[in-house]
């Protein structure tokens, strides 16, 4: 059983008015990756989070209480929740992952950076201005409030002088290169995705990796944004076997995680199916978004192992 | 049975240019090859649209948000309809209309 849609959705939508993120996150656990890179402050050219890869333990914590809240008789108390959380952050109290599984996620921000630095890119990053793009809250329709927090990202932007973005999750991606455009006015600001700029700069490998990885495409990055070719030539180039599952580059199939927020038992169901794609493609697989690889990773267990892109290309482009 | 119309829905509903309900075919690919096989596709929810059955679509909630917005029926819509977008406008719509989120 899930709980009340309208409710979660209006959590989620006051929590991006009032805290500038659909699941509010301490400055210091948001910005944890920048320690040790002696990153600049602001800049033309800026390495942007968008807070999703660290978000990811959290919304996990967040799912697992609703899954359990769900079938019991507090579920039916998850309005009077959405009223307490205008007041108190609630939602932050539901989800408390360890320091292993932030650690996990706080990697690939890390790895991206030093895989850039190697590319010869010039970066700064925007530490606590570095804010959530609203991709959740956009993608359940809460267009008045995603509006409303893009006015404040493309603030900040202006405020650091920032021209150039360089992203590295989907969503953040489509939310800032396809969606502000139309959102905001005299929003002029370049976005890449980390796999496009590493591409187009050649790179050549400091280590030669090798085995079979099967890749599963974003739904994002391939049919929203048209970005398929990247991720397999850099992979290719380290010296992996690239193999295609069943559905893949623009016919991928999605992990169900867009719907994990609302419907977590159907999200798990649609990530068995794409796993079984997977594995009979190959015994490890690649992913490049965070929501697929915790969906796919978790509905896969010990079956085979999961990496995000960003792991492979730092041993091969940056070790 | 009684259906209740309101024909000004689709108008409603039109708040871009991106919202095209009304170049659907009804030829039902995108309800073939629906990861999720959601009770309720595509393309029966927008003729509810454009025949102003609005009360039909208030009662698809769960239909209307599970939707992955994944774009793998609009990628092979012979039509070039704007499936994920059109999904995307009736959540704004029940948003509003059933479940009171004030934008802003």
């Amino acid at each position: 059983m899930s709980l009340p849609t309208g409710d979660v959705i209006g959590i989620l939508a006051d929590n991006l008015r009032l805290r500038k993120s659909v699941l509010p996150l301490p400055t210091r656990v948001a910005t944890k990756w920048t320690e040790g890179l002696d990153l600049p402050r602001g800049g033309e050219t800026v390495l942007y989070t968008g807070m999703m890869y660290q978000l990811i333990p959290y919304i996990e914590g967040l799912v697992k209480a609703e899954l359990k809240f769900g079938d019991s008789w507090l579920a039916r108390y998850t309005g009077l929740g959405r009223k307490v959380n205008r007041v108190v952050n609630i939602s932050a109290f539901m989800a408390r992952p360890s320091a292993a599984e932030r650690a996990l996620y706080n990697q690939v921000p890390i790895d991206v950076a030093h895989l850039l630095r190697r590319a010869g890119v010039q970066f700064g990053a925007l530490y606590e201005d570095d804010l959530y793009s609203g991709a959740l809250a956009y993608d359940l329709g809460a267009d008045g409030v995603v509006a409303e927090h893009a006015r404040r990202v493309q603030v900040v932007f202006k405020k650091h002088g920032v021209q150039r973005v360089i992203t590295i999750d989907p969503h953040t991606t489509t939310m800032l290169r396809s969606v502000y455009p139309k959102v905001l006015d005299g929003y002029d600001v370049e976005v890449r995705s980390y796999l496009e700029v590493l591409a187009e700069k050649g790179m050549t490998p400091s280590a030669r990796l090798s085995g079979e990885v099967a890749v599963h495409d974003s739904c994002v990055f391939a049919r929203y944004e048209g970005l398929v070719d990247e991720p397999r030539e850099l992979l290719a180039a380290a010296g992996l076997t690239v193999c295609d599952p069943e559905n893949s580059g623009r016919q991928t199939w999605c992990c169900g995680g867009p719907v994990e927020s609302l419907y977590p038992a159907k999200a798990a169901a649609n990530a068995e199916k794409r796993v079984a794609q997977l594995r009979a493609a190959a015994p490890d697989a690649v992913t490049m978004c965070p929501m697929c690889f915790v969906n796919l990773s978790g509905a896969a267990g010990e079956t085979m192992r999961f990496k995000d892109i960003s792991q492979y290309l730092r041993e091969a482009y940056a070790s | 049975m009684t259906v209740l119309v309101n024909p000004a829905l689709a108008a409603e509903l039109e708040r871009s240019d991106e919202f095209n309900a009304d170049a659907c075919m009804n030829c039902g690919v995108c309800s073939a090859i629906c990861p999720m096989g959601v009770d309720v596709q595509p393309r029966v929810l927008f003729r509810y649209v454009l025949l102003g059955m609005e009360e039909r679509v208030t009662a698809e909630i769960e239909p209307v948000f599970s939707c992955l917005l994944c774009k793998m029926c609009e990628e092979n819509c012979p039509s070039g309809v704007h499936i994920a977008e059109n999904v995307r406008t009736l959540r704004h719509h029940l948003n509003r209309t059933v479940f009171g989120l004030k934008e802003g």
